[in-house]
């Protein structure tokens, strides 16, 4: 087949809907842009186990320590699905590693802001996996198959994540009034940069249109935001919570809530790397790695002496 | 599966199968890196069963593992297009005949 007639078979596939797997042919854009998509997704789960890390230790209960624990569990395991993914298209973990740790792969800015109190956790859940939760859905029929397939598992698993930080804001909301102001405000900081996590505007979103193309996205970032927003603002009223926009509201005509201007300068100095926490969090994930190293080369070394005694004892036998 | 990549300070790769329940085959569920089959079996233990999706597990590093290329799936699979008369559909029965 010439290059003309493999384009021309790749597009015939993803206009059929059927899934590219890791040995067919696709152009270099679409692996790229999946390699960019897919990593950029993997670093995330990994950094975002940091501000949760931060409160394990602190957590109020036995019972909010084990959850807490198996979600950022959850999060390992699901940073792990998505980095296998990526290396189906011909990058190694090392490679893809190094990008984080050099600042050329980026990761969700929501991480890049600080888990002050025990409600971060409740606000977080709740948003941000709800967030994640909006964006990752439709994911699973993206069409790239490893991808497709890795996401349905994290889907899965997700809707425990969010359910439990919903509860712990349901419990905070119905405390004391301390813990109901608590709640709020960790609404109040965490409200602005989960609606950022959709990425800039449509029309401002330079990759959005190929990749709705190549279905490797299947809704914009605005109509993900508005979905967002749209089922959001009603759990807001179950807790008895405000959302801290003065122009949320209703509009019929629409069927959606009308919402207040993101403030994108925000959101972009975040990316750039002035955020509260970028230096310490991937600090802390150079650190971990740098720090592994001693015990990534004993178990090749371990494992190693064990195949070469093994094999001597065959050899004897 | 993976693609077959070589970086030396790099453990393994390992693709991963797991039996979910008695009675059904092992299914491919990912992969993942170990120094070797215990480690990569124990790692996929933490990684793919969290909530007992599997009672069984099977590792095999990847580079142990040989494709079809998808190049060639036409000369593969179209033989068995134009056989319809290997399924059961293709025999026409007075509608008198019962169980068959």
């Amino acid at each position: 087949m010439t290059v003309h007639s493999f384009q021309e078979h790749f597009d015939k596939k993803i206009g059929s809907d059927v899934s590219i797997e890791p040995r067919d042919w696709m152009p270099d854009d679409y692996r790229k842009t999946l390699i960019r998509q897919i990593s950029q997704h993997a670093h995330s789960e990994i950094i975002g186990m940091l501000p949760e890390g931060n409160w394990i230790s602190r957590a109020p209960s036995l019972r909010r320590k084990a959850v807490l624990l198996a979600k950022v569990q959850d999060e390992a395991g699901h940073g792990l699905y998505l980095y296998s993914a990526a290396e189906t298209l011909g990058i190694t973990r090392d490679e893809l590693y190094d990008q984080l740790h050099s600042g050329k792969a980026k990761y969700s800015s929501i991480f890049n802001y600080p888990t002050l109190t025990w409600a971060d956790m409740g606000a977080i859940g709740w948003l941000v996996d709800g967030a994640a939760i909006m964006n990752q859905v439709p994911l699973c029929r993206c069409s790239y198959g490893p991808y497709a397939r890795a996401m349905v598992r994290v889907c899965k698993e997700e809707s425990f994540h969010q359910r439990q930080g919903y509860e712990i804001m349901l419990t905070l909301s119905n405390g004391a009034p301390m813990q109901k102001k608590m709640a709020q405000d960790a609404l109040d900081r965490w409200w602005w940069p989960s609606l950022m996590m959709f990425g800039p505007p449509d029309a401002e979103s330079g990759n959005t249109e190929q990749s709705m193309r190549w279905r490797i996205k299947r809704l914009t970032n605005d109509e993900l935001r508005q979905k967002f927003i749209d089922v959001t603002v009603e759990q807001a009223n179950i807790l008895g919570l405000t959302i801290p926009d003065k122009n949320l509201k209703w509009n019929e005509e629409r069927g959606h809530y009308d919402s207040g201007v993101i403030n994108w300068d925000e959101f972009w100095n975040v990316v750039k790397g002035n955020g509260p926490c970028n230096k310490q969090r991937l600090d802390a994930r150079k650190n971990a790695w740098a720090d592994g190293q001693w015990v990534r080369d004993a178990a090749m070394a371990h494992a190693e002496k064990r195949k070469a005694r093994k094999e001597k004892a065959a050899k004897a036998a | 599966m993976a693609q077959q990549t070589t970086n030396k300070n790099e453990w393994p790769l390992w693709e991963v199968f797991i039996r979910s329940k008695a009675g059904l085959d092992h299914k491919h569920a990912g992969s993942l890196h170990a120094a070797d089959a215990e480690m990569a079996i124990e790692n996929a233990r933490d990684v793919y069963t969290r909530r007992m999706e599997g009672v069984s597990i099977w590792v095999v590093e990847s580079k142990n593992i040989h494709a079809s290329d998808p190049g060639e799936s036409e000369s593969l699979y179209d033989p068995a297009n134009d056989k319809i008369y290997r399924h059961p559909t293709f025999y026409n029965l007075p509608d008198a005949v019962k169980y068959m």
